[in-house]
């Protein structure tokens, strides 16, 4: 498999980026929803829109009513809406909830509604401010014929407006996986407006489930959350890899018109040597973020790693983008009209979200045995 | 597909049958490549088998065609080939700079007669060649160039010096930057010339360089008579084809940011880094780098063999490909702490850290410096305005 886009996997880059400049441009959604105070922090027709194009169903199976692609076309839609921080619940839902319920009853139960655009649905993993989903702590005991939840959840994206929370828990036998449905008695939800202006939510659990809640196996949930982790992890990866695309691209021209001392600053060195050294930068994660996907659709046993190198490198590169982007723009670059302080703000979101670049170094790291 | 998976089985079976034991081991240092020429000087006769082997196949240059000493293969039976080689670590059977520069500079822009000529020689390691770019007022300025050609009638009249040379002590022939038209811009008077080294008035001087080794010369020419049919491309446009090749040279230098075959540097530094967590997640950023890397690497080489890569992108990786080596050997420095200073002992290899460490900080440097990569990538790429 060469390391770029196949013609089919092309046109769907070229229909992505079409529909979401137009349609999840910064203006109609990111700020529209922010100004307005929206409590989702995204709009539900766009949802729609995404699911008449077929992209909710890019990873779900056609014989499920889905495209029945891979982790290559989820990150072309994801690249795109990182170009144009659209606001949407596309890599929670259509990415890491469709992994997590895929092959299993809950699938039948959520992909109609995932399909049609209708549904949201979140992952909840973290319980401290960093992700360290090898520490689940929140305990799911037995409790007649279901489970107890207790515990405590936070920086669950989308969690405030979810109809459905894939759960991670620690059984007497492992961690395991629920599905845990909107309104379940408990189950207290409190929405949090991030810094990007996106909404994720804290979540307290003292609540028992059905059994038929769990996805998979009792104890079975460390491989699941693995498949999900690596999924969100690529996804994350190539929204970083857009978004920090579109910021020094924004830069770049930012620099062919702003003049001072009597000329463009794109002439100074010091300016140029900087652009090259971020291009450079961001051409390496796009390379490492497609051969992640790759690897991930072949099921390779080179994905894991692969994923976290994906993760680390394109965050580094987009940090590095949107670092460059404001200081280069200057003055107005810390406006709140420009975009360019959107992009970092939104930086700083995905950067955390399913583990830092040092989270996933340090994973290299033990991987290689070191 | 099928007839690619055929290919690679056979392949696989020759390789096993023919690459000798030693030859799969992985080269300790520069000196255990094999270059070639006249006077070829071989570690081994498991490295003359496997030279001799791989070039009666025409797999030295497996994607030249047959005409040309080459393999013919298709880009796709090529990338089966290097990837069936490096699946038992052959070695490279031959390192050239008639292969990696000259050849396909030659292939572009050389006359039948002249690929004839010079292209099967080079397959088969017959004539080991450098290169006479730099002179000492035209480094990262090349097209400054003063070395200068005359039109005698009947033969090119060449005086000058070039620097940098690499090997031209050890080299058969050179291909050579002059300038045949002092008038014109810089740019447009300068041409592509190839001639022996045994040719009266050349004469070479080792450099001495800081790692204590002498890979680069000076190369002097003093009235040094060259047939009229040793220009490459059109007399006065020889900077077409230095560009050109110098493409290559960066492709060939950025992929040294590979180095070791792909191994993690963690994972070979290990016990040094088990009480020294600052410079564990050091090397662990620079795993997470080189990993990367090596995706771009194998991105670019696709995108080249399909015509997509943007003609500038080779400064990119080796802007890229050499700053990620010499990170590397920082980290290999400070993992072996006063072990790794030892200059000439046996338990150090004879100084081969230290020494290595000190030859990647050229990688920067030669080919065009990564501040020149940067120039051309601000402006051809990014189209960023000229100063």
């Amino acid at each position: 498999m060469p390391l770029y886009l196949t013609e089919d996997q092309t046109m769907l880059r070229d229909t992505a980026r079409a529909f979401m400049a137009a349609e999840g441009s910064i203006a109609t959604q990111l700020r529209h929803w922010r100004d307005i105070g929206c409590k989702d922090g995204f709009g539900h027709a766009l949802w729609k829109q995404f699911a008449e194009l077929g992209f909710t169903g890019i990873l779900i199976p056609e014989a499920q009513g889905g495209l029945g692609l891979g982790h290559v076309e989820a990150g072309i839609v994801l690249e795109e809406i990182g170009r144009n921080l659209t606001p949407s619940p596309f890599l929670v839902t259509a990415v890491a909830a469709v992994e997590a319920l895929k092959g299993t009853p809950h699938a039948d139960r959520w992909y109609p509604g995932i399909l049609a655009g209708e549904t949201v649905a979140a992952l909840a993993v973290d319980e401290a401010p960093k992700h360290r989903p090898e520490r689940i702590a929140m305990t799911a005991e037995r409790a007649g014929n279901g489970f107890r939840l207790s515990g405590n959840k936070q920086f669950v994206v989308q969690g405030a407006s979810a109809d459905v929370v894939v759960v991670a828990a620690r059984a007497e036998e492992g961690v395991t996986l629920f599905a845990v449905e909107k309104g379940a008695a408990g189950l207290d939800v409190e929405g949090v407006r991030l810094a990007d202006g996106s909404i994720g939510a804290r979540m307290r659990f003292d609540g028992v489930v059905d059994a038929d809640a769990v996805i998979g196996e009792v104890g079975g949930g460390e491989a699941v959350l693995a498949r999900v982790l690596g999924a969100g992890r690529a996804g994350a990866a190539a929204e970083l890899v857009g978004l920090g695309t579109q910021a020094m691209g924004m830069t770049v021209d930012y620099l062919k018109q702003r003049k001072q001392f009597g000329r463009l600053i794109g002439e100074f060195q010091a300016l140029q040597h900087r652009a090259a050294h971020l291009y450079a930068e961001l051409e390496i994660a796009r390379a490492a973020t497609l051969k992640a996907q790759q690897l991930l659709d072949e099921a390779s046993p080179e994905a894991e790693a692969m994923v976290s190198v994906a993760k680390a490198k394109a965050g580094a590169a987009s940090r590095l983008a949107v670092q460059e982007g404001v200081q280069m723009h200057g003055g107005i670059g810390m406006t709140d009209e420009y975009d360019i302080g959107l992009y970092m703000k939104r930086d700083r979101v995905l950067a955390e979200l399913f583990g830092d670049g040092a989270y996933h170094a340090d994973k290299v790291a033990r991987m290689r045995g070191y | 597909m099928a007839d690619l998976d055929q290919f690679r089985t056979e392949t696989r079976a020759w390789l096993e049958a023919n690459c000798p034991p030693e030859m799969r081991e992985p080269m300790r240092d520069e000196s255990d490549a094999c270059w070639g020429g006249r006077n070829p000087v071989f570690k081994s006769e498991a490295q003359r088998l496997w030279m001799e082997r791989m070039a009666a196949r025409g797999w030295t240059v497996p994607d030249w065609p047959r005409d040309y000493g080459g393999g013919g293969l298709s880009p796709a039976e090529t990338k089966v080939l290097k990837q069936e080689m490096a699946r038992i670590g052959a070695r490279n059977p031959l390192m050239s700079f008639g292969i990696s520069m000259l050849g396909p500079a030659l292939l572009k822009y050389g006359t039948e007669a002249q690929k004839k000529r010079f292209l099967p020689e080079i397959a088969r390691g017959e004539i080991r060649w450098c290169q006479g770019y730099s002179e000492p007022n035209a480094g990262s300025d090349l097209a400054s160039l003063q070395t200068k050609c005359e039109d005698k009638g009947d033969h090119w009249l060449v005086n000058g010096q070039k620097v940098w040379t690499s090997y031209a002590d050890k080299a058969d022939w050179i291909f050579c930057l002059v300038r045949t038209d002092f008038q014109a811009p810089k740019h447009k008077g300068i041409s592509f010339l190839l001639f022996d080294m045994k040719t009266p008035g050349v004469s070479t001087k080792p450099i001495l360089l800081i790692s204590g080794t002498s890979p680069f010369c000076e190369t002097f020419f003093d009235d040094v008579k060259v047939p009229k049919d040793q220009v490459v491309g059109e007399v006065n446009k020889g900077w077409d084809v230095a560009k050109y090749l110098l493409g290559h040279e960066r492709e060939m230098i950025s992929g040294m940011g590979l180095g070791g075959q792909g191994e993690s540097l963690g994972a070979a530094l290990r016990e040094r880094l088990a009480d020294d967590p600052v410079l564990r997640a050091e090397v662990a950023e620079f795993d997470v780098d080189a990993m990367a890397f090596r995706a771009m690497s194998e991105r670019f080489i696709d995108e080249l063999k399909a015509g997509m890569a943007h003609p500038a992108q080779p400064s990119m990786m080796k802007y890229a490909g050499t700053e990620l080596n010499k990170r590397r050997h920082e980290l290999v420095m400070a993992a072996g702490g006063s072990d790794a200073l030892e200059w000439e002992s046996e338990r150090s290899r004879g100084g081969k850290a230290a020494r290595e460490w000190l030859r990647t900080k050229a990688n920067s440097i030669e080919g065009g410096t990564s501040e020149v990569q940067l120039g051309i990538v601000a402006k051809r790429i990014l189209d960023l305005p000229g100063a």
